[in-house]
């Protein structure tokens, strides 16, 4: 049902938002600084994606919304990692970097 | 978890979706403005910063859309949207709705109160007993031979012995009696059952016990009682000291035991019984003799219990092994005798063997109504769709999605079945009780106490197909607006349905389909309703007004010598009251359901095939019965006073016995033997009805009372008086011979043959009632269509007025389609009722299946519906108002 297309290898998005939300709570674009500021800015995050995986995410109970007031006092909601939500980080973690060895080893073959 | 999580997550979204968005804008909102003030700070201006942040950030709309649905379930949302949508049609056009409604709910709720009805008396038919679907009734066959005998008791005891796979067997004869309480004797029925009858069926008495072990042993050894809880109110008053009270049955006291609860009537579909006695006084109420040892005397009628998981097929072949073994120690006596398990709606010896065929019709009947109710409602609905055809092109035209339509459409389907099933539910639940209150007045000894549950199974079919149906036809309008062109759609508004274009032309074909299946309906009730007033008209033989009563002998216990004296005198006086035109006596009377003698017989010359055991029924009578019940003598005599004991054996035979065993002879003059004896033909009468109207021809012969005399008899007087009159003439005499006597309470023959086919007339009840209510829905239909045809083509009359056309033209072009379509329906009803009542060849009686009285009589009534629905609509029509029509 979903139309999204993402810019991101699919899937990944998640895993990069749980991963921006590693070290504290962040609000929507403060999600997107994050990503771009840690991809050097090589990814960029489409607001058409991220809301819906923040939806998506919030849904499977991974991370968790709750209204709060922003750098320059604006009322913002700030998104915040679950229990759940760091374990799936490892879980996305391993898996990925088992992925890309993988595709490493497949590519580097002459 | 988080599965379970998330489903909640978007179950709740369902239900605060409102807040919920209010967050998403507000979310979406912050992030625009912080996108803003960050290009501000770029130094860019305001509106500049803010463009930026818009053109940044994307459609606001599809995102929300997007992310709405990550949170719930689209379809979900878009379905409480449709059941909004489509509760608000509904409520707009009330009349179509409420008519709708009301028709599917007649169609499911009728059809699960019959249906179940129906189911509970061909599957549970004893109200008060567990697990009958492992209770099968039991009987014997004979190789070769069609029909059923009984079983005997030796047999019996030995099919109990040896098997297995059954819980219990038990014994259930239906005999007859006199039961005197007081000064006031009756007629009873009574069941000789097996000891084990009450605990094997799970029925407890609600006061004293059932009968023991014991009880069932040794010969007219243990004279007990188990009365019935009517008896126990109507005959005792309610007595509390009851257990333990003797009472006078058949001559013997008994003493009664136990009252059994307020709704058992014992097992015998259709009757209820008074009391019960055990197996051990078989004797004392069966005049035919002492059976309880003899192999050879076929009299049982039985059930038997499964155990749990056996199948009947396997306790079938049970059986056979024991019959096969039977029959190899027994050759003499079981040679070609077999058993047969039957499930208990087809129980040979009772009611239900009887009512099946007519029960099938019922269904048949009721599934027909179900099927008209939903041609009702398609018909509306496609009616309607020709309303909406508009509304569906401007909605494609906006760009609706067809699949969105489509699903809309089915949602006000379903709503509309939903509603109207709920209402069947109510309908079945009154209907079930009410049912009964349209059923003919039971004679007495008839009890209706079937089981009315509402069976969930019924229930549930006849919805589905409703909801089917509904759902089908409720897509047309999406059907028909898929084949629009949409802009020439959008310009025309409903065509000039009088005219019949194509599109009105499924519309007519349901219309068409429903005056058919009412057609059929109606030429079947018709011909069921003749068949049972030729059955109710039609002579069994003999004369149906004659009056039966007597004294209560056997309770007063009389020996034969001197019953034998008293019914000699008795019917002397009996002779003599005035008005009473000729009067005798015999064993039981016609239609009773107290058995006739039965017995082997010889005939002198007569070569029985190898396997064939001629056996022979019998009566015992007095002289001048042929002359009392009307019955003609073909050649011969009748029996006089002078055939008794010290004059040769004697016999008259009817014609079918003539034709079987003296083919082409005269038969007077020729010997009989019946048992041990034998007896000389002097007679041959004509041959009657002795059980029931529809049975086929069969061999018969009557024996002299006075050679073969019994204490129970009836009297049987050809009169012209009241049976009042008849009643205090009787007292009279009897009183005068002995003071103590009760004399029966005298009934007309024709009693108990409605009682007998008491069955029958209930069907025939209900067919009507279907019947009636198949043409109230079809009415209803060709008045919906020739309604919304009139609505429809409103612009058409209003021109054809406009040019001159007056009242008369608009009333008859209007009038003259709906007769058309009648017409055409009946046409094709003629030829499926013509296909379809062959089928009740075997229940009409006398009445050929294509009869023209009742096919001419459906097509008149149909016509007469259809001039009345098509009459209010064509008149709606004949006063249109050209100016108003053709402005709008």
């Amino acid at each position: 049902m979903a139309k999204e297309k993402p810019d991101l290898v699919h899937g990944t998005l998640d895993m990069l938002i749980l991963k921006a939300l590693q070290h504290g709570p962040r609000h929507g674009l403060g999600i997107a600084d994050r990503i771009q500021q840690m991809s050097k800015d090589i990814l960029r995050v489409e607001q058409g994606s991220l809301y819906p995986a923040l939806y998506r995410l919030e849904g499977q109970g991974w991370i968790k919304a709750e209204w709060g007031v922003s750098d320059n006092n604006r009322r913002a909601r700030y998104y915040k990692l679950t229990a759940a939500g760091r374990k799936q980080l490892a879980v996305e973690r391993d898996h990925w970097s088992r992925i890309t060895k993988g595709i490493d080893l497949v590519l580097s073959e002459a | 978890m988080p599965r379970v999580r998330a489903w909640f997550c978007r179950l709740a979204g369902l239900f605060r979706k409102n807040r919920r968005d209010a967050e998403m804008a507000e979310e979406m909102q912050t992030h625009v403005d912080l996108l803003t003030e960050r290009n501000m700070a770029a130094g860019m201006s305001a509106e500049a910063a803010r463009n930026a942040a818009l053109r940044e950030f994307g459609g606001v709309e599809q995102i929300k859309e997007i992310a709405r649905e990550q949170r719930t379930w689209r379809w979900a949302d878009e379905f409480l949207q449709d059941i909004r949508f489509g509760a608000r049609m509904l409520l707009r056009t009330p009349g179509f709705s409420l008519l709708a409604i009301l028709c599917l709910t007649l169609g499911i709720g009728t059809n699960a109160a019959v249906l179940s009805w129906i189911e509970g008396i061909l599957f549970r038919p004893y109200p008060l007993v567990p697990h009958q679907d492992r209770m099968f009734a039991i009987i014997g066959t004979t190789r070769g031979v069609e029909g059923h005998n009984g079983l005997s008791y030796p047999d019996f005891l030995d099919f109990e012995k040896n098997s297995t796979l059954f819980e219990s067997f038990i014994v259930d004869k239906i005999t007859g009696t006199t039961l005197s309480v007081g000064d006031r004797a009756e007629r009873a029925s009574c069941g000789i059952v097996s000891a084990n009858y009450f605990d094997a069926l799970g029925v407890h008495p609600i006061l004293g016990r059932g009968f023991t072990r014991e009880e069932g042993i040794g010969r007219n050894a243990h004279p007990v009682t188990v009365i019935s809880y009517r008896t126990w109110r109507d005959r005792y008053n309610f007595d509390p000291n009851i257990i333990g009270r003797t009472q006078y049955l058949n001559g013997v006291q008994h003493t009664i035991v136990g009252v059994a609860p307020e709704r058992f009537h014992g097992t015998f579909v259709g009757y209820s019984f008074n009391f019960w006695v055990p197996v051990s006084m078989q004797e004392t109420f069966d005049p035919t003799g002492y059976k309880l040892e003899e192999r050879g005397a076929r009299w049982i009628e039985g059930y038997a219990f499964l155990k749990p998981g056996v199948s009947r097929q396997q306790a079938q072949s049970e059986l056979d092994s024991i019959a096969q073994r039977l029959e190899n120690d027994f050759p003499e006596i079981d040679r070609g005798h077999e058993v047969e398990l039957f499930p208990l709606w087809k129980t040979p010896f009772n009611g239900a063997g009887n009512m099946s065929p007519t029960l099938a019709i019922t269904m048949a009947v009721v599934f027909l109504v179900l099927l008209i109710a939903c041609a009702n409602v398609s018909n509306l609905l496609l009616a309607r769709s020709l309303l909406r055809r508009h509304e569906m092109t401007m909605r494609l035209a906006l760009g609706a999605g067809r699949r969105r339509l489509i699903k809309q459409l089915v949602t006000e389907g379903l709503l509309l079945s939903l509603i109207a099933a709920l209402g069947g539910i109510a309908v079945a639940y009154w209907c079930r009780n009410a049912l009964v209150l349209a059923f003919p007045e039971p004679t007495a000894g008839i009890v209706i106490d079937f089981p009315g549950q509402i069976d969930w199974r019924v229930l549930a079919v006849s919805t589905g197909i409703c909801i089917l149906a509904t759902v089908v036809f409720a897509l047309m309008p999406a059907i028909q607006a898929s084949h629009v062109d949409l802009s020439g759609a959008l310009k025309t508004d409903g065509g000039g349905v009088v005219s019949g274009t194509s599109r009105s032309r499924l519309r007519s074909a349901l219309v068409l389909v429903q005056v058919a299946l009412s057609f059929v309906l109606l030429a079947g009730t018709g011909l069921l309703l003749q068949s049972l007033s030729k059955m109710r008209n039609a002579s069994p033989g003999f004369a149906t007004d004659v009056v039966s009563t007597g004294a209560d002998l056997f309770s007063a216990g009389y020996k034969p010598d001197r019953a034998k004296t008293f019914v000699t005198l008795l019917l002397d006086r009996v002779r003599t009251i005035p008005g009473v035109e000729s009067a005798s006596v015999a064993r039981v009377m016609p239609f009773s359901y107290n058995v006739f003698s039965s017995a082997p017989i010889e005939v002198d010359g007569y070569q029985p095939a190898p396997t064939e055991r001629p056996e022979g029924d019998y009566i015992q009578i007095g002289d001048d019965y042929f002359a009392t019940l009307g019955i003609p003598l073909i050649s011969g005599r009748e029996f006089t006073r002078n055939d008794d004991e010290n004059s040769p054996l004697v016999a008259i035979i009817n014609e079918t016995m003539a034709a079987k065993y003296w083919p082409g002879k005269d038969p007077l003059g020729q010997r009989l033997k019946v048992r041990d004896s034998w007896m000389q033909i002097v007679g041959v009468a004509k041959t009657t009805n002795y059980r029931t109207k529809l049975e086929k021809p069969m061999p018969f012969f009557y024996v002299p009372m006075r050679q073969n005399f019994f204490v129970q008899n009836t009297f049987l007087i050809r009169t012209r008086e009241s049976l009042g009159a008849v009643m205090n003439a009787m007292a009279r005499e009897i009183h005068a011979l002995d003071p103590t006597l009760a004399p029966i309470a005298p009934s007309r023959l024709q009693e108990q043959i409605d009682r007998i086919s008491y069955a029958q007339r209930l069907a025939v009840t209900l067919v009507a009632l279907f019947g009636g209510m198949a043409l109230f829905l079809a009415a209803i239909g060709l008045y919906a269509v020739m309604s919304y045809s009139v609505s429809q083509s409103t612009r058409e009359l209003g021109m054809r007025i406009a040019l001159g056309a007056g009242a008369r033209d608009i009333l008859r072009l209007v009038l003259s389609r709906g007769l058309r379509l009648t017409l055409a329906g009946v046409a094709l009803g003629g030829i499926a009722a013509l296909l379809l009542t062959r089928l009740m060849g075997t229940m009409l009686y006398k009445v050929s299946p294509r009869d023209p009285v009742a096919f001419g009589l459906a097509l008149i009534i149909l016509i007469l519906v259809a001039l009345i629905a098509c009459f209010v609509p064509a008149r709606r029509a004949s006063r249109l108002d050209p100016a108003h029509v053709l402005r709008v």
